[in-house]
């Protein structure tokens, strides 16, 4: 199916909780949970999150105002900075002191809020990256072109696939350099699924992409979920948060301050307190939305 | 002016050994910052150690030549291991620069008197290659690069190609090394372990989030392009006398440019770069002087013949400029990231 | 055919020129006198009284076989002769009636060995071995160890001070623009050679004001360096890769200019001969070296005065600290980043002439070879903070110095080009830099 079809209307998880929703409750199958992850930078606090569980098969948003450490705890999760300290866990495996592409391999995947579009490779090269069976990457094996040429030719069908879903089969053979910024998420986030995760972890999917494609983002983002992999996505635009986050935990200076449901939680005075006093009155996502999703989109 | 005489001792560089030495190195060069983008400001030290390990393989441990040549590459191989377990993570200048001090720590190790009897410290070592030189060592005897030279004694092929055995056996061997090092690059750089270097190149934590171990490659890429560095040094070894004070960081520098020039970021680009850059050191190195003994140029024809080196310098900088993609390189292929 | 093949030769005659010499930025070195050289193996050595190398004396060699040999040293004290057999004992004998009047072969100060005119030496499995000889009065002297330390701590703080003139530039360039100028060696070359040229116009009694004129030279090659290369690149936004590479290149084009106008021999400037004047015990110093350690302190002070005092001072380590905050806050960037080149290439060619006097001599490449110390300075005393250069400077001053009371003198960089790459690898921020912060 084409991502140019209709808005897809989001199916929300309920029920994901076990007990009374506070900050760090209980989930009742936890994909992710972290411990007393902590990191410092010199004096600063940036990140110190008491405990806190992702849920199985939804999708969780995890808002903040600026600095409130959401990329730096992403970048804790997935390997790419060390806490001070901390433990955490992905499917019952700790994940402390992982390095970030054994963490990679074990199903947990992100995308960066600055898009790492590979520039100078070509689409079709980038999503070939993502690609993990591959054993043509191992040194000895990659000078014996009949030893991959097999694998390569399934992995280029994959990708094919995933590019025609994600429209950008026609850009294959354009260097990865010549695609527009909203491009280069999707990109991104074509080249992430190639490696077939169970966790996708999305740093702000929605920055720098130009309205006309949101909808299309949005709709990716939704069938992760329905081909049974579970999201959690950093955002600031809290339309989009309402419109696909099962589940939101709102962090600020570093700690979880609220979880919930995105309705109940966007009513918590601890989450209107954690963003800019002045404009307690405005809806928030005006406060903080950078962009207007397209007419077809919006809430009803 | 002997003009075709100029054009003849011209063309001869392209089968130079020292042009293939360079194409050799240039190739690892290409590995190391065309392909994996790292910054390796150390070649020389890679070179050094392929042409001493060889000498010092034969002199010292008494190994025939192919068995030196091991010895060389082996060398490199560790000093590859050494400089890149705990550097690869640097960023790239800071990388320059601990590279760069390396192989001046290499060379200055080559060059002082304490390890005379193993490196001949300042004189460098000889007669290594066997019997034909000036000097013969007996302990070279069969094994001797030489010795082992199936090509019957006389001078051979045309003008500017009319050589003796020896000149020959060493272009056929060096043209050898080179194609098969070509071959393997251009398998590799168009493999899918080709395909993630050139992702790290990009950018290596996109890479490493794809669940690839970007240390490990990238320790690889050094190594293979060290171990083209080391046939470099080995290269140039099989046909002259080794010296400390030619693995200079200038060699490197040399070789940046002649890399620079065919394009970093192809498999023939070292190749062209190389035989382009010979050719026109060898040119000019004739021409400039023989302009000034004809009284055509305001200088005298020592230093007529030093107007070239000033020119790489130049250059260097225009190519890195204006044409950072090499001459036949492609645009979009080219390089300088971040 | 025939010019052919001789033009065939010369070819490769200027290859091996090229691959020795030339390119490689060696000059010719003096050839040692050598006897016998088409034997495979090789005794050398040479002759020296008191540093100073003895030409002319006759070096008698025997040994088994019946191999006997007779060498004369070079001008340089310098002498080899090849011998047949390795793993095998030669004798070496000095014929000391060819010795200037008065003296006799001594002890070995590096081995505190006393050593005859006969001596026996063994030609290891390498096929080489050194035999240097000693000459002095007939007396013993040993220098006492206090005095030697003494002696390279004075050295190495003067030396120090030398590369922390150049440091402080480089420091400061790397600090507002991010280049890792390779470049920063020829600017120290400019300042020797320019005095150079000036005193050879001048005369000698001229020197100060050539010293002067070399300075304000100096800075205006700063000056022209950015406005013609650096400043149009930066608005070219090109990479700090690439304008590493672009210094390289250039550092490659004014190096060999210099070559191509003063040759590949060594110039000195007057006054590099000045007496030694004794201080205590074996401890002395020259009257150039107390003066270019009192101009060099003098000048730093100035520097740091400016650094932190004056508005412009203040201006560059803002663009030091965050130049998109800087330029926000109304600096000037473009303008502060031309007065650093200025000033950075003012201290690195008075620390050129100082060098001239320290090594001593002018040489095309005398700037590269302490560009690795100056980089080392810069990047021990953290990248980009000036104050930090100069620290760095005087501790990489003092090791190269001290270093050859422990290891031999020749490798005495290799500890510099350690603690460099150390540094790099264990606290890249240096030792006064602020680590950064990540994320």
């Amino acid at each position: 199916m084409s991502s140019n079809d209709k808005p897809t209307t989001p199916v929300k998880s309920t029920g994901l909780n076990v007990g009374e929703i506070r900050p760090g409750v209980a989930k009742k199958d936890p994909i992710l949970i972290a411990d007393s992850v902590r990191r410092q930078f010199g004096g600063l606090t940036a990140v110190d999150v008491e405990h806190v569980e992702i849920p199985r098969n939804a999708i969780t948003a995890l808002i903040g105002p600026n600095g409130a450490g959401k990329t730096t705890f992403f970048n804790l999760l997935t390997g790419f900075d060390n806490p001070n300290t901390g433990t955490w866990s992905f499917n019952g495996r700790s994940l402390a002191g992982v390095a970030a592409f054994k963490v990679a391999r074990m199903g947990l995947i992100r995308t960066f809020q600055l898009t790492k579009a590979l520039s100078l490779l070509t689409v079709m090269d980038n999503m070939k990256l993502g690609s993990t069976e591959q054993r043509g990457e191992k040194l000895w094996a990659s000078m014996f072109h009949f030893l991959w040429k097999k694998k390569d030719a399934e992995i280029e069908a994959q990708a094919l696939n995933l590019l025609t879903r994600f429209n950008l089969d026609a850009k294959k053979d354009d260097y990865a350099a010549s695609l527009s910024g909203g491009q280069r998420k999707l990109l991104e986030m074509a080249r992430a699924l190639m490696t077939k995760p169970e966790l996708v972890m999305l740093d702000e999917p929605m920055a720098g992409v130009n309205p006309a494609l949101t909808q299309s983002l949005l709709d990716h983002i939704l069938n992760l979920k329905k081909e049974g992999m579970t999201v959690l996505f950093v955002e600031h635009d809290m339309h989009m948060v309402r419109h696909i986050a099962d589940w939101v935990i709102v962090m600020a200076e570093g700690k979880v301050v609220a979880e919930g449901d995105p309705h109940e939680v966007m009513r918590n005075p601890a989450v209107i307190d954690a963003y800019l006093g002045s404009h307690q009155d405005d809806d928030l996502g005006t406060v903080t939305g950078r962009i207007t999703l397209p007419k077809s989109g919006k809430e009803k | 002016m002997d003009i075709l005489g100029i054009l003849s001792s011209t063309a001869s560089f392209i089968l130079d050994p020292t042009t293939m030495a360079y194409a050799l190195a240039g190739l690892g060069l290409a590995i190391h910052f065309g392909f994996a983008g790292l910054l390796n400001m150390g070649m020389a030290g890679f070179m050094a150690l392929g042409a001493y390990g060889y000498a010092i393989g034969v002199l010292t441990l008494g190994l025939p030549w192919y068995f030196a040549a091991f010895v060389g590459i082996g060398a490199s191989i560790i000093f590859a291991l050494i400089l890149g377990i705990p550097t690869l993570r640097l960023r790239g200048d800071y990388l320059a620069i601990v590279t760069i001090a390396a192989a001046e720590i290499i060379r200055l190790l080559l060059l002082t008197s304490a390890f005379i009897d193993v490196t001949g410290s300042a004189d460098g070592l000889s007669g290594f290659n066997g019997p034909g030189g000036t000097v013969t060592n007996p302990i070279v005897g069969a094994g001797g690069f030489n010795t082992s030279n199936p090509i019957p004694d006389g001078e051979f092929g045309f003008e500017p190609f009319f050589d003796d055995e020896r000149t020959w056996y060493l272009r056929i061997v060096g043209a050898i090394i080179l194609a098969v090092s070509v071959f393997v690059v251009w398998r590799l750089v168009n493999s899918p372990w080709g395909r993630v270097i050139k992702g790290i190149r990009e950018d290596e934590e996109a890479v490493r989030s794809l669940g690839k171990n970007v240390f490990a490659y990238k320790l690889q890429a050094l190594i293979i392009g060290g171990v083209f560095g080391a046939l470099g040094g080995i290269m140039l070894a099989l046909s002259t006398n080794v010296n400390s004070g030619v693995y200079v960081t200038s060699l490197t520098f040399f070789l940046w440019t002649a890399l620079l020039l065919g394009g970093a970021a192809t498999v023939f680009g070292p190749l062209v770069g190389s035989v382009i850059f010979w050719v026109l050191q060898a040119f000019l190195g004739l021409l400039f002087p023989a302009l000034a003994k004809l009284g055509l140029l305001p200088f005298d024809s020592i230093q007529a013949a030093q107007v070239r080196f000033i020119l790489i310098g130049v250059a260097l900088v225009l190519l890195v400029v204006f044409r950072p993609q090499g001459i036949f390189g492609n645009k979009k292929e080219l390089t300088f990231v971040k | 055919m025939r010019t052919m093949s001789t033009m065939r030769r010369l070819a490769s005659a200027v290859g091996a020129f090229v691959l020795a010499f030339g390119v490689l930025g060696i000059a010719s070195p003096a050839q040692a006198d050598v006897v016998n050289p088409e034997m495979p193996f090789k005794i050398s050595g040479n002759v020296q009284n008191k540093g100073e190398p003895i030409a002319g004396v006759t070096i008698n060699l025997t040994g088994g076989g019946g191999y006997a040999a007779t060498v004369v040293t070079d001008a340089e004290g310098k002498f080899t002769a090849g011998v047949p057999e390795k793993e095998a004992d030669y004798t070496v004998t000095v014929d000391e009636s060819t010795l200037p009047d008065g003296v006799a072969v001594i002890d070995n100060p590096a081995t505190e060995f006393v050593e005859a005119n006969v001596q026996t030496v063994t030609v290891g499995p390498g096929g080489r071995v050194a035999m240097n000889f000693f000459i002095g009065q007939g007396e013993r002297k040993t220098v006492a160890w206090v005095d030697q330390v003494v002696q390279r701590l004075i050295s190495g703080v003067n030396f120090g001070l030398m590369l922390a003139l150049a440091s402080v530039g480089l420091s400061l360039i790397y600090g507002t623009t991010g280049i890792s100028n390779f470049a920063h060696a020829e600017m120290v070359t400019f300042g020797a050679i320019a005095t150079f040229a000036l005193v050879e116009f001048f005369g000698d009694a001229g020197l100060p004001l050539a010293i002067g004129l070399a300075i304000i030279l100096s800075a205006s090659l700063g000056w022209a360096l950015d406005a013609g290369l650096w400043g149009p690149l930066r608005k070219r936004n090109t990479g700090l890769v690439q304008l590493m590479i672009v210094s390289i290149g250039l550092s490659l084009a004014i190096r060999y200019l210099y070559q191509f106008f003063i040759g590949g021999g060594t110039e000195q400037l007057p006054g590099a001969d000045s007496p030694k004047i004794p201080l205590f015990g074996e401890v002395s110093l020259s009257v150039v070296g107390m003066v270019s350690m009192g101009i060099s302190v003098v000048l730093i002070v100035i520097f740091a005065a400016w650094l932190t005092y004056t508005k412009v001072g203040k201006a560059t380590r803002a663009i030091s600290d965050n130049p998109s905050l800087a330029a926000a806050s109304g600096i000037n960037v473009d303008g502060v980043i031309r007065i650093v080149w200025i000033i950075g290439s003012l201290l690195a060619g008075f620390s050129g002439i100082l060098w001239a006097y320290f090594r001593p001599g002018i040489r095309w490449d005398m700037g590269g070879q302490i560009l690795l110390l100056i980089f080392a300075a810069t990047t021990l005393g953290g990248l980009g903070t000036a104050y930090g250069a100069l620290i760095g400077s005087l501790i990489v001053g003092i090791l190269v110095e001290a270093s050859s009371l422990f290891i031999p003198s020749d490798l005495k960089y290799v500890g510099a080009l350690v603690v460099l790459i150390g540094i790099l690898l264990f606290r890249p921020q240096g030792i006064l830099g602020r680590k950064e912060r990540v994320g």
